[in-house]
């Protein structure tokens, strides 16, 4: 019988070196004649472990990694195939500490199966809440969605349930769903992850939320620069099709959902829903005003759900095992899991999903395990780009919606980037307002000049000029910016901008006392 | 009078039924829903800071100058998108809402050159206005990155445009989307270096840019400004008047200095162009202060001779008495005059009047005899008035759209343009036409279907299309039941349901496959309102009549009459054509289309005019010109109309000229028609006289004066002049009487005065007590008809006898082009020669390589009646076996090759069909070489006679 060997396709993984990895494997087990399955399986997020080889065992799935391909000799010399001991090996993968604590909902299959083969999702629980969906009344899915809790996992936090009943409830002839997959805050992955690793999920949830809301075509609008998510995603789609999960009769039971897959032309600006929609339209990627909603005039005028690849991937589970069990987990108003990334400057990075409650002290250094420099930690940006930096003070803020709101801060799509003590916090100021002039797309005034002019006040900041009047000047800009922009990019700008000015004044060459607001 | 600005709204208004109330800095305002909290606000005289929004487009929300705080509600949203709802309490103003607007403000100045006083909008430039507005005193920034050395584009002849006063705030280019339907504009680029770009990134000149000013209007800074402003300054004061271009007859405010015009604006309450324009009303207004613009009468025994300049009374003197020498020597009949669609209402009602009364005879015809006098006769015959059925704007209500021998987006470009808004909204269009107009695919419009049918069988066409609606059932049984003759119907519907009419059999003849036809019909035919509008691609046939009854049979065949979204509405070539056929222009017809031998009629004008009126229609144009060769007809007064140039068959009408003993002619330049004349009395342009103008949906709109007329008469006051002289007194103080006059004798226009001109804006007609404020839609409840009913009329085909040989084995069709209008006498005088310099011939590309044609090539086109030269331009617009040009260029002489076959009831030239032979030839054709030294001596008579004087 054969031994089952998994090396991860996962796109992290793979600059890892794990494609080597995979191929040395292949050709050792052909020389050595030993009869191997190879299975590109996901990841299961613990990045620094990358490329993590497991070996199916009767114990369970036995880990070994980081792996390079020079250390496949070496292993199979170890009997890795039978579990054997090595220098790389880790134990079992699950009983990885920081495996086992996490509480994986939305990542149930990702890392553990094949993320193409409807075999094996099905096997492991795929498209059973599809299946209750279809027993289902279209209010009925609604309220299971609304009753879990679920709020928009892109950053916004919107109620996913009030949204889709706004859908629902909009008469039209033909609606959308639209999957948001232009994932480009800094620090992110997880919908990469899931979209590598398991793609069916997100068209589970997206044909679920068709059949909530009447909607018979959906869009993953994907970024340019996940070329492999987009061939797993268009192979799982084709699969769909041909398994009747997709397209006319979806599994006898009369509905319709189509699917494709459209890439974005490279604007972070595309991320934010409404110029998403212009450039799936085919236009420029400008930001729309609102109203009209895009629940109530989206896509082509029509009605649209616009949601995120976790929003979405997180719906199976919701209708498989009920609204309640999802809501179970979570504190106060932000109920479920959220799949946080931890990046930058750290020791493990990799994907972690919880419960909401948790503390950023006890992600940056229990899972984390602190700086991966070894220096203190300086400052965290959560939430992206556009997110703020939270200081040492501010460390034990619960993961939570509302917790962070109250410190003017966000947690957005749960991206972390951790710093150590040697960066300057000025710098990483002018760098959020260059990143908003470079994305800006040059719709309103106070994003596309501002942003400009934000550069050139911090580069006087920078050089010591006329910090009595620039300083002023950059907290007028930023209001500015927050008060008068037409989306969240240059409304949220002003975040980092001025928590990096807050919270480290003497970074900007000034006193403390002096620049509180 | 002042400059007196029109007021922005900042947002379009909206229409509905459910009313709301708000409140708006603690006042109550009540508006539709939909309508935006600016618009509101402004409505009741709350002015919110605005740039990027303006009520001539859909509000954008970029500026945010005009953000609003509301009750409840969270942030700083934008007032210009923001829709009303019931119990809104909004706050405009306060120390939070200064700030951010004051930082906004800081933003752009940060980026804009501090030039105020020096800048050509200053005094009209919103940002001006707004950095006062919210009370900008610094900018605090040190900017780096600037557009302060963006490069000024010169390259359009009306406008310049300075990026680097731009603001981004893209109402240029909404205004070329929404507003024109020509996207020539887009933004380059994003955030920081957004940049607004004529096509890729061009000269406005090269790019897709038609210069109608929709982009110029609709900036709010000085980055596109007319050069006019430019060079003058601005404007003091401004006067509402009629364009005098074609059949559209859009409202401008003539923005004056003095009697200088700086700039025509389009009129936003102008109901028929609702604030739009084209290239031609907009800018092309120079040639009324042109250097060739005659200000002195002339006469000249011999058109040998040089012109001589005398005094307005020895001129008045001079023609009266040739008109009574002639008419002495030759008979009552032997004199005639014309008319003109390009004059008012006024005058033309008064040379008709001179005709009749004061010549005592009625051989009186206008040009509309060469354009829509098929429309006149067909929807006279049919639906009881010679007229279209609908206004303009009911085209928004259309669910299927036919373009009929029309080609909107050049001639009449403002409804051009509103159709283009109504097809990107999702109506369907059919289009049939022999050549690739530019509607059949423009951006974000494309026909449904295109009829590409061979010059000539028109008849057969729409007969094919009635066919397939009778035998297909599609007949709207219950309205012509209800509306029409049944009798006349049945009669007709056995006629076109006969097998010689389908499609299947028509097709050999037109050349369309008969499956697209079906198709089209049952398309036209199922739609809840389908409008049918053509043009003279329609009327100028030998068949002209046939088609346009039979286009009446359709509409009334389907239902498609007497409500919004529908009709049959000719698009009119000419500012006044409608207006001079309503004012009694045909030599058969009094005012109102009422016959001269009609006793009531005759009885009713004879007593009016204080004489007796005679009852015998005179004579036709081209009867006119046989009767001249013939020694019968010897004097000609002449208002504002070239025949030399734009009649059929030009060296007969040569020939006819000469011929006469006194041919009078008034026109503001010396026209081709001039050339052959022995007095010229110096006309007035629209912009030296008062009247109106009647457009192609009735509506009869003011034209006011707005500087003195060069020559010291509007032209109703020189008729005057000469029908005194004659001995027929008229003595009217000013053209309002006249109008006066006309509603008393014409019951469509008896509600018709200038008061209520002034107080409308416009009227259509019928304006009596049955409808006091006009009628937008005619026929709702009943045809005009005599009985009330709609006639259906049998449309037999006959073909033209202009037919393709092997020595004429080509078909050559006519049209026009954007920016000359008709003859060119005005536009050729102004820089829209820019765009079009000189006619030439469209060849599609399997008829020029059979010839060693290529673009630019000189070639000769050969028909029975003449020969000339043209250079090529070879295409695939046209289809092969048709040839096309325009006729905008005298010494083009494309009526040297028309012939004289004509339409059977009305004798409107067969323009549209000339059979021609095409070769590469290497130097102009004989009439080319002597119409060039026939101009030379005029101009020479022309110039020694007034350096004579």
């Amino acid at each position: 019988m054969s031994i089952t060997i998994y090396v991860p396709c996962d796109s992290s993984a793979a600059s890892m070196g794990a494609d080597r990895v995979a191929i040395a494997i292949a050709e050792e087990a052909a020389k050595r004649g030993i009869d191997i399955k190879l299975i590109r399986n996901g990841s299961r997020g613990m990045y620094w472990l990358e490329p993590l080889v497991e070996v199916a065992t009767d114990k369970g799935r036995v880990a070994y990694g980081p792996v390079q391909p020079g250390d496949v000799s070496g292993l199979f010399d170890a009997n890795f195939t039978q579990g054997g001991a090595h220098a790389l090996n880790l134990g079992l993968t699950e009983e990885l500490d920081y495996f086992k604590k996490q509480q994986r909902l939305t990542f149930a299959r990702i890392g553990k199966t094949d993320p193409i083969s409807l075999t094996d999702y099905v096997a492991n629980d795929g498209y059973r809440g599809l299946k209750n969906a279809l027993a289902m009344t279209q209010a009925d899915i609604v309220k299971a969605v609304t009753d879990s809790g679920l709020r928009g996992r892109g950053g916004a936090a919107f109620p996913t349930g009030i949204k889709w009943n706004t859908v629902l409830n909009t008469a039209s002839l033909q609606k959308y769903i639209i999957c948001n997959a232009d994932e480009g805050d800094s620090g992110t992955f997880s919908d990469r992850m899931v979209m590598e690793g398991d793609p069916f999920v997100l068209i589970e949830g997206m044909t679920i939320a068709g059949l909530a809301v009447d909607a018979s075509q959906g869009y993953i609008y994907l970024r340019i620069e996940y070329p492999h998510a987009f061939e797993i995603l268009n192979a799982a789609i084709a699969t769909a099709y041909k398994e009747g999960y997709l397209g006319e009769n979806i599994q006898g039971s009369g509905k319709t959902f189509n699917l494709e897959v459209r890439q974005g032309a490279g604007a972070y600006v595309c991320g934010e829903e409404t110029s998403l929609m212009e450039s799936l339209e085919g236009k420029r990627g400008l930001v729309r005003f609102k109203p009209p909603l895009p629940a109530i005039s989206g896509l082509f005028g029509q009605p649209t759900i616009v949601n995120n690849v976790i929003s979405l991937a997180s719906v199976p589970v919701i209708l498989d095992k009920g609204g309640d069990y999802y809501r179970d987990f979570g504190m106060g108003r932000s109920r479920g899991t959220l799949p946080i990334q931890l990046a930058g400057n750290i020791k493990r990075p990799g994907l972690v999903e919880l419960g909401f409650g948790l503390t950023l002290r006890e992600l940056l250094y229990d899972f984390g395990g602190g700086s991966a420099s070894g220096r203190p930690i300086k400052a965290v940006q959560v939430g992206g780009p556009l997110g703020a930096y939270l200081p040492e003070a501010q460390f034990d803020t619960p993961l939570d919606y509302e917790a962070f709101a109250a410190n003017w801060t966000v947690l957005g799509h749960g991206g972390i980037v951790v710093f150590d003590d040697t960066v300057n916090m000025a710098e990483m100021a002018r760098y959020s307002m260059e990143f908003c002039k470079i994305e800006s797309c040059g719709k309103c005034t106070p994003c596309r000049i501002g942003s400009t002019r934000g550069v050139e006040v911090m580069d006087d900041i920078i050089n010591g000029r006329n910090l009595d009047k620039n300083i002023p000047l950059l907290r007028d800009l930023c209001d500015t910016l927050l008060n008068g922009s037409l989306c969240a990019l240059g409304g949220m700008t002003p975040y980092p901008v001025l928590s990096a000015l807050n919270h480290f004044p003497e970074d900007f060459g000034i006193n403390a006392k002096a620049t509180a607001a | 009078m002042s400059i007196n600005k029109e007021k922005d709204f900042g947002t379009p208004a909206r229409a509905s039924d459910n009313m709301v109330t708000l409140e708006i800095d603690g006042f109550q305002v009540t508006a539709p829903v939909g309508t935006s909290v600016m618009r509101a606000a402004a409505s009741i005289g709350i002015e919110i800071p605005k740039l990027c929004a303006t009520d001539s487009i859909e509000p954008f929300g970029s500026c945010r100058l005009c953000v609003v705080q509301i009750e409840g509600g969270r942030g700083m949203p934008a007032s210009c998108t923001t829709p009303v709802s019931e119990g809104l309490k909004v706050v405009t103003q306060n120390k939070k809402l200064a700030d951010v607007r004051r930082g906004i403000m800081e933003l752009y100045i940060s980026d804009h050159p501090l030039d105020c006083l020096t800048c050509s909008a200053n005094g009209d430039c919103e940002l001006q206005d707004m950095a006062g507005a919210v009370g900008l005193r610094e900018v605090r920034y040190n900017p780096v990155e600037t557009h302060l050395n963006a490069v000024k584009d010169q390259s359009n002849p009306y406008f310049s445009f300075d990026p680097s006063k731009c603001i981004v705030c893209s109402r240029c280019v909404r205004a070329c989307e929404e507003t024109q339907g020509t996207f020539a504009l887009t933004i380059d680029g994003r955030g920081f270096d957004s940049k607004v770009s004529p096509g890729q990134n061009e000269a406005f000149m090269d790019s897709e840019c038609v210069s109608c000013g929709a982009c110029v209007q609709a900036c709010p800074t000085a980055t596109l400004m007319e050069k006019t402003v430019i060079d003058n300054g601005q404007p003091e004061h401004a006067i509402v008047t009629t364009c005098a271009y074609c059949g559209v007859g859009c409202s401008f405010r003539a923005e004056m200095k003095g009697e200088q015009v700086i700039r025509m604006v389009p009129a936003k309450d102008g109901k028929a162009n609702h604030g739009h324009s084209c290239v031609k009303g907009r800018f092309a207004f120079g040639y009324a202060t042109h250097k060739d613009r005659i200000t002195k009468p002339m006469i000249r025994a011999s058109i040998n001779d040089a012109w001589k300049e005398v005094s307005w009374e020895e001129a008045i003197a001079y023609a009266a008495s040739e008109l009574k020498r002639i008419q002495a020597k030759y008979g009552k009949d032997s004199i005639g005059g014309l008319t003109s669609s390009r004059c008012t209402n006024e005058e033309t009602y008064l040379v008709q009047k001179l005709i009749r009364a004061g010549f005592g005879n009625n051989n009186v015809d206008t040009c509309a005899r060469v354009c829509h006098s098929p429309t006149g006769y067909g929807l006279k015959q049919t639906f009881g008035e010679s007229s279209g059925t609908q206004d303009f704007d009911s085209i928004m209500k259309a669910d299927v759209i036919v373009v009929m021998g029309v080609n909107p987006t050049d001639g009449h470009p403002v409804f051009g343009s509103m159709m283009k808004k109504r097809l990107r909204q999702g109506a369907k269009l059919i289009v049939i036409d022999p050549r690739e107009i530019d509607l059949v695919k423009t951006p974000h419009v494309k026909a449904d279907y295109h009829l590409k049918l061979r010059p000539g069988t028109n008849v057969a066409l729409v007969n094919a299309l009635a066919h397939v609606i009778v035998t297909e059932n599609l007949v709207d049984e219950a309205f012509v039941n209800a509306r029409c003759d049944v009798a006349a119907f049945n009669k007709w519907r056995t006629f076109i349901a006969d097998a010689r009419h389908a499609p299947e059999a028509t097709e050999s003849i037109t050349g369309v496959p008969a499956a697209e036809i079906r198709a089209a019909a049952r398309l036209y035919a199922t739609a809840d309102n389908s409008a049918f509008h053509y043009g003279l691609g329609v009327t100028e046939h030998s068949q002209g009549s046939t088609t346009v009854i039979g286009i009446a049979n359709l509409a009334m065949a389907t239902g498609n009459l007497g409500r919004e979204g529908v009709g049959v509405n000719p698009l009119r070539g000419q500012n006044n054509v409608q207006g001079s056929c309503d004012m009694g222009s045909f030599p058969h017809e009094l005012p109102g289309y009422r016959h001269v031998s009609d006793p009531a009629t005759h009885a009713l004008f004879s007593e009016a005019w204080q004489t007796e009126l005679s009852t015998n229609p005179g004579l036709r144009i081209p009867n006119m010109f046989e009767a001249a060769l013939d020694g019968s007809f010897m004097g000609l007064y002449c208002e504002g109309e070239d025949i030399a140039q734009s009649d059929p068959d030009i060296k007969h009408v040569h020939a006819a000229l000469r011929a006469m003993e006194c041919v009078i002619v008034q026109d503001i330049f010396l026209n081709e028609t001039a050339k052959f004349a022995h007095v010229f009395l110096p006309g007035a342009s629209f912009l030296e006289k008062t009247g109106t103008f009647t457009n192609a949906e009735r509506r009869i709109s003011p034209v006011r004066q707005v500087m003195r007329p060069l020559a010291g008469y509007a032209d109703w006051e020189v008729t005057q002049l000469l029908s005194n002289a004659l001995g027929y007194p008229m003595n009217y103080s000013h053209p309002s009487e006249i109008m006066d006059e006309i509603a008393r004798l014409t019951p469509s226009f008896n509600g018709v005065s200038y008061e209520k001109i002034d107080e409308l804006g416009s009227i259509q007609w019928p304006c009596n007590e049955e409808a006091p404020e006009g009628t937008p839609v005619m026929h709702t409840d009943h045809f005009l008809r005599d009985n009330g009913k709609g006639l259906f009329m049998l449309t037999e085909y006959v073909p033209t006898i202009e037919k393709v040989t092997p020595m004429f084995p080509l078909i050559l069709t006519t049209g026009r082009i954007l920016s000359q209008y008709n003859v060119g006498a005005q536009t050729r005088r102004t820089d829209n020669v820019a765009w079009h310099s000189e006619d030439r011939l469209e060849i599609h590309s399997h008829d020029a390589e059979d010839r060693g044609i290529v673009t630019g090539d000189w070639v000769g086109i050969k028909s029975r009646a003449g020969e000339t030269v043209l250079r090529a331009s070879v295409t695939d617009r046209v289809q092969p076996g048709v040839v096309y040009t325009t006729f905008h260029f005298p010494e083009s002489g494309a009526n040297v090759i028309t012939t004289d076959n004509s339409d059977w009831a009305t004798n409107c030239p067969e323009y549209k069909v000339t059979a021609v032979q095409i070769t590469k030839v290497h130097q102009p054709s004989e009439w080319q070489k002597s119409y060039r030294d026939f101009t030379e001596q005029q101009l020479e008579l022309l110039e020694s006679g007034q350096q004579h004087a």
